[in-house]
């Protein structure tokens, strides 16, 4: 009986060390994840509201680019909760996807951006801007 | 705790791409649709690490964002080599001129 009880106190206290135990490594992942959700509310923001393809090209290409590496590196430091090698080596995988979109994500924004280029989608001017907001004000 | 995390990060991620999905429905050009296409695809890269984190199988689902990513990639590319129209050096010319006179 009191071996059963005994291994019970040593479940349960292992339990709340991995449970409830903040490791500061943990929190600062917390940290990078929020902060990726903020970058990606900003990329989605600027695709929605922005008026012309080039300048929704230019909030998805670096809001995506950050916010994926930093919600990458966030769980990659959050799911380091016992230091063995097993998740070191996971670690280290997360940080090579880390670098297959760092290297990857701005080479598929350039090119799409000059397909549209050449596809003879050009730039806003300002006349056009003025034009469009003439219309939304005689449309309200 | 990290259970709490990787929940709250995968429902908010969702939440989040729904913008980014209609920008695909009623994107002017083809070229919005592609790119919207393009970040909902690196975004669920991030969304299947997050499913590994909640199914405790992170060194599996690692790889298959990898591969979700390598993919992601080759669509964006072949995409935007099939939307290019190259124009012919005498065409481009013509075109040329044709400004030039307009404005002048």
């Amino acid at each position: 009986m009191s071996e059963t009880s005994y291994s019970f106190f040593v479940l349960a206290s292992a339990t709340e060390e991995s449970g409830g135990g903040f490791l500061p490594l943990q929190i600062l992942g917390v940290v990078c994840g929020i902060l990726g959700l903020v970058f990606f509310f900003g990329s989605a923001v600027g695709m929605v509201r922005f008026p012309d393809f080039y300048t929704r090209m230019h909030a998805a290409g670096k809001g995506d680019t950050l916010s994926t590496m930093l919600m990458l590196v966030g769980f990659g430091l959050v799911t380091l909760e016992d230091f063995s090698i097993g998740s070191f080596l996971l670690l280290i995988k997360i940080l090579a996807v880390i670098l297959f979109i760092y290297l990857t994500t701005p080479t598929s924004s350039h090119a799409l951006m000059r397909a549209a280029f050449e596809d003879d989608e050009m730039p806003m001017t300002e006349e056009d801007l003025k034009k469009s907001k003439n219309r939304g004000k005689k449309k309200s | 705790m990290t259970e709490w995390f990787a929940t709250i990060m995968g429902a908010s991620l969702f939440v989040l791409m729904i913008p980014v999905i209609f920008r695909i429905c009623v994107g002017p050009t083809g070229f919005d649709r592609i790119l919207g296409v393009n970040v909902i695809g690196t975004k669920t890269a991030v969304l299947l690490v997050i499913i590994g984190t909640l199914y405790e199988r992170v060194e599996m689902f690692v790889d298959f964002a990898l591969t979700y990513a390598l993919l992601n990639f080759v669509a964006a590319i072949i995409v935007s080599r099939y939307l290019n129209r190259t124009i012919s050096l005498k065409d481009m010319e013509a075109r040329e001129k044709a400004k030039g006179e307009g404005k002048a």
